[in-house]
């Protein structure tokens, strides 16, 4: 299978098409719903952002607790849609890739192809499996959120399926 | 009478958190090779195959099998012979709190739903019955909630037809779509009131795969099975592995509907007492 690293390029990303599958390598942050929410509180109110957006890959996690001796726990992806109100706006601050389950709005895909991001699936239910591919993990922002803060993780060979391209294209028709 | 400390109730709760948690139920495992076995679409296979790997790797590494370990639920089947020493409500949620905590799972709720307040591990759900006989029945179900999201509820006219009721839970799944991680197992609670309806259906989710097949799930298998939503939405003949009607009496003047979905990482466990 391919392989791609982040950051993710602009020329790379337009290469990608709905429906191929890469391996992807580098650093992505975990962000889920009240993540989300802060995040979107602190643009909206013109506050600094706990983690660069330009160029991130997000990726909607909110992993186990952390078993001793590993990097990380189970820690597959969630229900993406959950994020589709917050997606737009981040797009807007740069963020270029989402990883998560499930399809999107409308909106979203618009914003998608608008801001040339991507957005990518992979193997839903399957967190222990990907627990594999995260080689480092630490807190950067929002600890009080348990479950739910922002980790910066490592990856390599993270297994990814392109779910809606920089075109628009997308594997839900 | 006979009698049971607490404290037993305690540590095998735990116990029923573990197996549930690192162990896929060998009827779900046995219901997804056969999907596997079966399945022609390339993408739907590989992701069925990763499914099967991560059970594997889960069970020998001693890792959640997905990170949402879920909304405990317990089904607690007490005898009327039999008489607990302590609190019980106590010693189940003392129970799966402590499991949660030795087993490094995901402590997903939060104590108040307005607020979204998260402190140490709160109240889990739990279904009490008194049974006949002298022993203690204990079920745990970890319900993920990305399938829980989807469920539904309808409450139908007495009139309505089969046929309504089948388009109703085949819409259900198709709202689903690749959201809820698919191939699904259906639970179906029909009759009773809007909250026993609701019990049977995720009540359905315990009963062993392939263990009843009545006409009406084969039909409704089949017709969810044609959507070809598939595994993660790609496509494929394997959208659910299984569905489970639970029915009872209910009112002149009503019909409820309620369907639950799992996902393919349907977990439980339970032990006797």
């Amino acid at each position: 299978m391919k392989k791609i690293n982040t950051p993710l390029d602009l020329n790379t990303i337009k290469s990608l098409k709905a429906g191929q599958e890469f391996f992807l390598s580098g650093t992505i942050y975990t962000a889920r719903d009240q993540a989300h929410k802060r995040l979107t509180e602190a643009v909206n109110s013109g506050k600094a952002l706990p983690i660069e957006l330009r160029g991130a890959v997000i990726y909607y996690c909110g992993p186990t607790q952390t078993p001793k001796g590993r990097v990380i726990g189970s820690c597959g992806p969630t229900t993406s849609s959950r994020m589709d109100a917050f997606t737009p706006l981040l797009l807007t601050k740069g963020l270029k890739a989402m990883i998560g389950k499930g399809a999107r709005s409308k909106e979203v895909r618009a914003a998608i192809k608008k801001h040339q991001g991507v957005y990518f699936v992979t193997y839903a239910g399957c967190g222990a499996l990907l627990a594999r591919c995260v080689k480092k993990s630490r807190v950067v922002a929002y600890g009080d959120l348990g479950p739910e803060a922002i980790l910066e993780l490592e990856v390599k060979d993270f297994p990814l399926i392109v779910a809606i391209d920089a075109n628009g294209g997308s594997i839900y028709g | 009478m006979r009698k049971i400390e607490a404290i037993k109730i305690t540590k095998a709760v735990t116990e029923l958190v573990r197996k549930a948690s690192f162990f896929l139920r060998s009827d779900v495992l046995s219901a997804l090779r056969k999907s596997y076995a079966a399945e022609k679409n390339a993408q739907a296979r590989e992701i069925l195959k990763a499914i099967l790997d991560n059970a594997a790797y889960a069970r020998k590494q001693k890792l959640a099998i997905c990170q949402d370990t879920g909304l405990p639920v317990v089904f607690i089947e007490i005898g009327q012979e039999v008489a607990v020493r302590g609190d019980l409500k106590a010693a189940v949620n003392k129970g799966v709190g402590e499991g949660y905590k030795k087993y490094y799972l995901r402590d997903s709720i939060v104590s108040d739903p307005l607020n979204r307040i998260k402190s140490k591990f709160s109240a889990c759900i739990m279904h009490m019955n008194i049974v006949k006989g002298s022993k203690i029945k204990l079920t745990l179900l970890p319900k993920g909630f990305g399938c829980e999201n989807k469920s539904q509820l309808k409450m139908f006219k007495p009139t309505a037809s089969i046929k309504e009721i089948k388009d109703f839970i085949v819409k259900v799944v198709r709202d689903a779509g690749a959201d809820a991680c698919p191939p699904y197992v259906i639970g179906v609670g029909i009759g009773g009131t809007a909250d026993y309806a609701g019990f049977m259906a995720k009540k359905a989710l315990l009963r062993k795969i392939s263990s009843r097949n009545l006409k009406l799930e084969n039909d409704l298998l089949r017709e969810i099975n044609k959507t070809g939503i598939g595994p993660m939405g790609l496509g494929g003949i394997n959208t659910a592995l299984a569905v489970h009607v639970q029915s009872y009496p209910t009112h002149i003047a009503g019909l409820p509907v309620s369907v639950n979905i799992s996902c393919h990482a349907l977990r439980s466990a339970s032990v006797t007492l």
